[in-house]
């Protein structure tokens, strides 16, 4: 294998006595799609939000590109490529879906005053090549219905060319002809070369999208596998018994 | 941003006269009940409470206030609070009156009058508002001290630094120059008053006609012409109203034959001046466009709202939260000592006791005006509104001859009630 994208390894983390993440080693390659799955508190998004600097994790190392990489806020971050759709969305309600967008990057005229006209006319853009139907431009984003918020937090991290893409349960609050939209864009995404991290806990989806998967339980890494070797069932059973397949027969 | 509550309301779908005027309905009820008041505080004192004196009297009180509510407004939107403000403004208030009584003139021997000391003092007020602000700021944002706690200390310390710099004395009179900041003994007169009329009235049909054109550009709904005639009149009609009013206030005989004295003239038989636009007041202005750009065109601005209406969402943003804290309170300051100049300026000299309660009327401008303490929401022009409901219901009653401790019951609930009614309004109108 050549160089991971990104290598997260024996990372730890620990909320008063809570081990949230314990020992866990994930990595990614260009183009690939890894699925990070688990039960509801497993430590999924925990570990991803050590990745994209919202969380420091309290022991462990995370290599971009094969260089050790000092990642302290969701700033650095951003600045290795990473692009984050956090499952809460991390949208503030008060503002339109431009500046949400656009928040803390935002486009400025010569004089340097934000430019609200140009981030709508990207955002109109981008958006109508994510979701066609959305029209609420002018308007804060607590006035949108859950999958029009979810396509905003989407744009975010599709518009600023990221290289490596965290999505946290995506596709949470889409009906199914919106999650077919963004099961499409995760392919469209994947062929021009980005590494996707992908949470999810529907196991269909993971088998249609991901190369990988990883699956943790109580916030130890259960084990990684190619979606090729195994099947439905397996991972099932990896979330729910918290054992590989392999052990799960010898045992 | 700031000004998108008006847009909450349910779509209907016809839509009735004031929501073809796109009126924001909170704005509205807070010009409504203003407008009342005064009506009824006219009527009960016989006619004297909107009288161009007490209008402009009525002005000149409530600049400092109105000036530190725009500050509040961020500081709110963040949801924290400033309890400091008036003791900052009397720290500021006593460092400037020594340095332009005795450090400038004397130590410094640029002798009393100098056509340099109010700017030097105000330029140092400045520097020490600012300071003492971002000192806040800091304890809040990196040590991570509340800031009710953090400002009700600074209340304490700073309103008692006032005192040992001044040994708890009136300093004054302040320097000539300095005191035109105040009010009365600083305006525009009648022409320059009619000319910054003009150039209001100007900006504003261009205001106006801009964002129409904007929004035409951007596809979005306009109102019909006659709507935006009718603001564009209703606008226009406040400012030249305003400068007919202040314009309509002569200078009284005695203190024009001194004026004349003084130059060593004589006065014409039957002259009269009137004071026109007071220099404050003319400041006060000039800050409120300068927050509403903040708010509303810099990075600064966006920032302030995102983190008011989602911290979390602020910081995974890649905006540093901390560091805005420090400046949104460094900016607090900074006006805090503008407020210190037109407050001193006003009463000539630094008393001990400038500033008490300020943080009071301050807070209650901002949120009477609109401002939600629950984060997010604010503007700055509600403010300024806030700030003059506030000071005119003092004003009033002290003019309908209501005694000092009822007044302040009255204030008091007014602002829950203010609270109560905004709380009920956004419940219905599904803001929060
Ligand atoms: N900021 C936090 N403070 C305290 N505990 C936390 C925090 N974030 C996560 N946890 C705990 O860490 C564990 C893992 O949570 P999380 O990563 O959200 O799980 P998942 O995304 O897999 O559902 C849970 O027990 C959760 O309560
Ligand atoms: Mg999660």
């Amino acid at each position: 294998m050549s160089t991971p994208l990104v290598d997260m390894r024996d990372i730890c983390i620990s909320f008063g006595g809570v081990h949230a993440v314990d020992h866990v080693s994930v990595d990614l390659q260009p183009g690939e799609v890894v699925g990070l799955l688990g039960h509801n508190g497993a430590g999924k998004s925990t570990l991803i939000k050590i990745l994209s600097g919202a969380y420091a994790a309290d022991s462990g190392e995370i290599y971009i590109n094969g260089e050790k990489a000092e990642i302290n806020n969701p700033r650095d971050a951003r600045a290795y490529n990473i692009e984050t759709i956090y499952q809460t969305l991390a949208l503030a309600d008060n503002l339109d879906a431009a500046s949400n967008l656009f928040l803390g990057r935002e486009l400025v005229t010569p004089l340097g005053f934000v430019d609200d006209d140009a981030m709508e006319a990207e955002t109109r853009k981008i958006m109508a090549r994510l979701n066609p139907n959305f029209r609420k431009f002018n308007v804060p984003v607590s006035a949108l219905s859950g999958g029009q918020r979810q396509s905003v937090a989407i744009a975010r991290a599709v518009y600023f060319n990221a290289k490596i893409l965290i999505m946290d349960e995506p596709t949470a609050a889409l009906g199914p002809h919106e999650t077919q939209m963004v099961s499409e864009l995760i392919k469209e995404l994947k062929s021009q070369g980005l590494g996707i991290f992908l949470i999810s806990h529907d196991v269909h989806d993971v088998m249609e999208l991901c190369d990988r998967a990883s699956v943790m339980k109580n916030g130890k890494l259960v084990g990684t596998v190619d979606i090729d070797d195994v099947t439905d069932d397996d991972l099932l059973s990896m979330i729910i018994l918290g054992k590989r397949p392999g052990e799960a027969a010898e045992g | 941003m700031a000004d998108t509550d008006a847009q909450l309301a349910p779509p209907t779908a016809r839509k009735n006269l004031l929501q073809t005027l796109e009126i924001d309905m909170r704005m509205l009820g807070m010009l409504a009940a203003f407008i009342i008041l005064c009506v009824g505080f006219n009527m009960v004192t016989g006619g004297r409470f909107l009288t161009p004196r007490n209008i402009f009297n009525l002005s000149i009180q409530t600049v400092s206030v109105a000036i530190m509510a725009t500050g509040m407004v961020f500081i709110i939107v963040t949801r924290h609070i400033d309890l400091s403000v008036g003791a900052v403004l009397a720290t500021c208030s006593a460092v400037m009156a020594m340095v332009q009584t005795s450090i400038l003139p004397d130590m410094l021997g640029l002798g009393l009058g100098h056509p340099l000391i109010p700017w030097i003092t105000i330029i140092v007020g400045m520097l020490v508002g600012t300071l003492i602000g971002a000192f806040h700021g800091f304890m809040i944002g990196y040590l991570m001290i509340p800031a009710f706690i953090v400002t009700l200390g600074g209340l304490l310390v700073w309103r008692n630094v006032a005192w040992y710099l001044t040994d708890g004395k009136t300093i004054g009179p302040l320097d000539t120059g300095f005191s035109k900041f105040g009010g009365i003994n600083g305006t525009l007169g009648e022409t320059g008053s009619w000319i910054v009329a003009a150039i209001a009235v100007v900006a504003t049909l261009y205001g106006i006609w801009a964002s129409r054109r904007n929004k035409i550009k951007h596809e979005m709904d306009v109102k019909p012409v006659w709507a935006e005639a009718v603001l564009a009149a209703v606008a226009s009609g406040a400012i030249i109203g305003f400068v007919a009013i202040v314009n309509a206030y002569e200078i009284p005989t005695r203190r024009l034959q001194r004026m004349f004295e003084r130059r060593g003239e004589v006065m014409p038989e039957g002259y009269t001046e009137a004071y026109g636009i007071p220099f404050s007041v003319l400041l006060l202005v000039a800050i409120v466009i300068i927050m509403t750009i903040i708010a509303k065109r810099t990075r600064f601005g966006r920032y302030i709202f995102a983190a008011g209406g989602n911290p979390d969402a602020a910081e995974l943003s890649g905006i540093n939260t901390r560091w805005l804290t420090v400046k949104i309170f460094g900016l607090m300051g900074l006006l805090c000592a503008i407020s210190a100049v037109v407050a001193s300026a006003r009463l000539t000299n630094h008393s001990n006791d400038i500033g008490t309660l300020d943080e009071l009327r301050v807070i209650a401008a901002a949120v009477i005006g609109g401002t939600a303490l629950s984060g997010g929401f604010g503007t700055i022009y509600g403010a300024i509104l806030g700030a003059l409901v506030m000071q005119s219901l003092q004003s009033g009653m002290a003019m309908v001859g209501v005694d000092a401790p009822m007044q302040n019951i009255v204030v008091g609930s007014v602002l829950v009630l203010a609270v109560l009614i905004d709380t009920i309004y956004r419940k219905r109108a599904g803001a929060t």
